[in-house]
């Protein structure tokens, strides 16, 4: 037990040392810092002048409703005499930055084009074209002889409640928010499994590639060497998460922001996490240990990526139909699926998550996901052992054999 | 009781690696292996150390199978030197070190001792790739050795050193042979264990074609060479009664004479017949046993 815990240090340390990871950490870091300040960072680089549109009104009466409605704090507009072709010039020259026509047509309704140099500033056109629309509703509601108060009771939208019959069903908010959770989480999961995944494999690549692994297997059995591996990259990993989060936390309160509110998860139930908790950790048991064993087969690094490939897409699988049971997650394809051990960690959790799924259905995905596991990491520290010392060409299913053979007698 | 081997057969499938291999190395013994590439060697060593279960028969340490709760006993020194390239020289030996069960203090004092000894005290906190092959080649050794294990394997010890480095080497493996520890190596190279060794295995397809000890072999094996230099009709000899084997160097020849007799007989016949400035009997070499037991040149 004493040597799991010296792999397990050892693994944390040196991890942790790594240049590449402290640059990786910074990085994301000051990632997570300006996307909690991005309102203030797009405010700074976008300049306080207002647009200024110079408009010509040939319908001699619209003009002063269309001040009216527009928004001053963004657009200021500014009447100017009928030289549509000086305008234009002047638009290019810069001196206005967008020229608006307004007009009617033949039935009486009113028509506006707007000119400007590009049209990769898409606000000032939107705002425009909704307040001209406006303009259009007054017109034909005065048209049909409507009263300003008609013109509100129309407009209302019509009431839409939404109550679940099932007793355990959750409400709209809870669920709203649940599968703000769900989501988070199996997005949280799918990046987890997809980076420290691969740097188990490298990592026990790279010690079979510098042929350390001889001596280490000499020293360590196989299986206390496989748990310290992964347990001391979990360790890394959740550091690493830690930070993230602490950064994130921070970043947001200083921006002053409610973080529980914007993530909308003040209202998450205990049990939701407990079960987010211990399916992430037996989804990242049952592919550390897939990830390990395909590393220890591999001879040199280059061929790990190749290597893995087959599980990554299992887990990218796993998250699209996730992704696809995030709104149906009670078809029959969803719940079936949940019972792949494989797939259980993020689709039994989407289920318990967003419906009230039955305890032995969640009961029976466990038994078998820790079953496959526990035979994943026997076969596993077979192969590992084996597997290290055999070196040469690729092809993983014969490897595989044939490692477990060295291991015979 | 040492280190024996009892009838130890490994196969790989339809292949034999290692055919009813017997072995005794006494405690504080020094054994040599000796076998050209892919006769035996490192396979025989990865089940002394149980990376590998033998086939057939056993290998016992003290009476006792090798498990992991006795790592802390053994030290090895693989064929293919492998250490973390990334990871100071000092980091690595001490997680090496503890990994085989040792204190960090202990290590400590021991790792300074032997860096010191192989004058490489400067590089203990550089990476291990930063340093020579050589360099290397030196911390692997000490990182075998660094725990003071009582069975000592090296596999391939002296490959790739300059001839100062294989001197440097050879002292330090004497002196732990000093201090009790036993000691198995494999070479390809016959001088190094015909110099170190007093019990030697020659393996050949993973048969040993020659095992014992080494001064018992080469009395019982009673040819011994002789070494003539001088002017005259010395490849006549090639023809005298009692030589079996002889081989024309720049200054005159070397027989291989059926015994000690011939010897004197040949010197009666030189006698007045040529110049002979050197007239000398040798004990036969590994070599001589090798091609007389097997029948072919030792590659």
């Amino acid at each position: 037990m004493n040597k799991f815990w010296l792999v397990l240090g050892h693994t944390y340390i040196t991890k942790l040392k790594a240049k590449a990871f402290l640059i990786t950490t910074a990085m994301t870091c000051l990632l997570i810092i300006g996307l909690a300040n991005i309102q203030t960072i797009v405010e700074f680089f976008t300049s306080d002048e207002k647009e200024r549109v110079a408009v010509i009104d040939r319908t001699g009466s619209l003009y002063k409703s269309l001040e009216k409605q527009v928004n001053r704090e963004e657009i200021t507009l500014t009447k100017i005499i009928d030289m549509e072709d000086e305008a234009k010039k002047a638009v290019k020259e810069g001196e206005w930055d967008g020229l608006l026509v307004l007009s009617m047509n033949a039935e009486g309704w009113p028509e506006a084009v707007y000119y400007t140099n590009t049209l990769a500033n898409n606000r000032t056109a939107e705002e425009l074209k909704g307040v001209v629309n406006q303009l259009k509703t007054a017109i034909s509601a005065a048209k049909i002889g409507l009263t300003e108060e008609q013109i509100a009771v129309l407009g209302r939208p019509a009431s839409f409640q939404k109550i679940a019959l099932e007793e355990n069903a959750k409400t709209e908010e809870e669920l709203n928010q649940a599968r703000s959770l769900v989501y988070i989480l199996l997005f949280a999961m799918y990046m987890f499994v997809l980076m420290y995944g691969g740097m188990i494999a490298t990592e026990v690549a790279t010690e079979k590639s510098s042929r350390v692994m001889e001596i280490l297997v000499s020293s360590v059995s196989p299986v206390q060497q496989l748990f310290g591996k992964i347990i001391g990259v979990a360790l890394v990993s959740l550091t690493q998460f830690f930070v993230f989060f602490a950064v994130g936390f921070a970043a947001l309160k200083t921006s002053g922001q409610e973080v529980w509110r914007l993530l909308g998860l003040d209202h998450v139930p205990l049990s939701i996490w407990m079960y987010a908790l211990i399916f992430f950790m037996l989804g990242y048991f049952l592919y550390a240990v897939l990830f390990a064993v395909l590393g220890s087969l591999v001879s040199r690094v280059e061929d790990v990526q190749p290597a893995i490939t087959p599980v990554m897409l299992v887990v990218v699988a796993a998250f699209m139909i996730a992704m696809f049971g995030l709104n149906t997650p009670e078809s029959a394809f969803v719940i079936g699926a949940s019972f792949i051990p494989f797939f259980t960690p993020m689709l039994m959790f989407l289920r318990v998550g967003l419906v009230s799924v039955p305890l032995w259905e969640v009961v029976l995905s466990f038994i078998l996901l820790a079953a496959t596991i526990v035979l994943l990491i026997y076969i596993g520290a077979k192969v590992y052992r084996g597997g290290v010392l055999m070196y040469g060409r690729m092809n993983i299913f014969k490897d595989m054999k044939q490692a477990v053979q060295l291991t015979k007698k | 009781m040492g280190l024996e081997i009892i009838e130890v057969t490994k196969r790989f499938g339809e292949t034999t690696a290692v055919d009813r291999l017997t072995l005794t190395v006494p405690e504080g013994g020094m054994f040599g292996l000796l076998g050209a590439n892919g006769a035996g060697k490192t396979t025989t060593f990865r089940m002394i150390l149980g990376l590998l279960l033998p086939t057939e028969g056993v290998i016992r340490w003290q009476g006792e199978t090798i498990d992991y709760a006795k790592s802390h006993l053994i030290g090895y020194l693989p064929e293919e030197r492998g250490l973390y390239p990334k990871l100071k020289v000092q980091e690595q030996l001490l997680y090496l070190g503890r990994l085989r069960g040792m204190k960090k203090a202990d290590l400590l004092s021991e790792m300074n001792h032997w860096l010191e000894r192989f004058h490489i005290r400067d590089y203990a906190n550089k990476r291990v790739e930063e340093l020579s092959k050589g360099n290397q080649q030196k911390i692997q050794f000490i990182a075998a050795v660094l725990h003071r294990p009582k069975l000592l394997i090296l596999d391939e010890p002296f490959s790739g050193l300059d001839p100062v480095n294989v001197e440097l080497l050879k002292e330090a493996v004497l002196d732990l042979r000093q201090n009790g520890t036993t000691i198995v190596f494999s070479s390809h190279r016959m001088e190094h264990v015909e110099e170190l060794c007093e019990h030697v295995c020659i393996l050949r397809r993973g048969q040993a074609v020659v095992s014992g000890a080494l001064r018992e072999l080469k009395r019982s094996f009673g040819r011994k060479n002789l070494l003539v230099h001088g002017e005259g009709a010395l490849e006549e000899l090639e023809r005298f009664p009692g030589v079996l084997r002889c081989k024309r160097t720049a200054e005159g020849v070397r027989l291989q004479i059926a015994n000690e007799e011939t010897a004197q007989a040949i010197f009666a016949h030189l006698a007045g017949k040529a110049t002979v400035r050197l007239f000398a009997l040798e004990e036969p070499s590994l070599n001589d046993i090798f091609i007389e037991k097997v029948g072919a040149a030792y590659e």
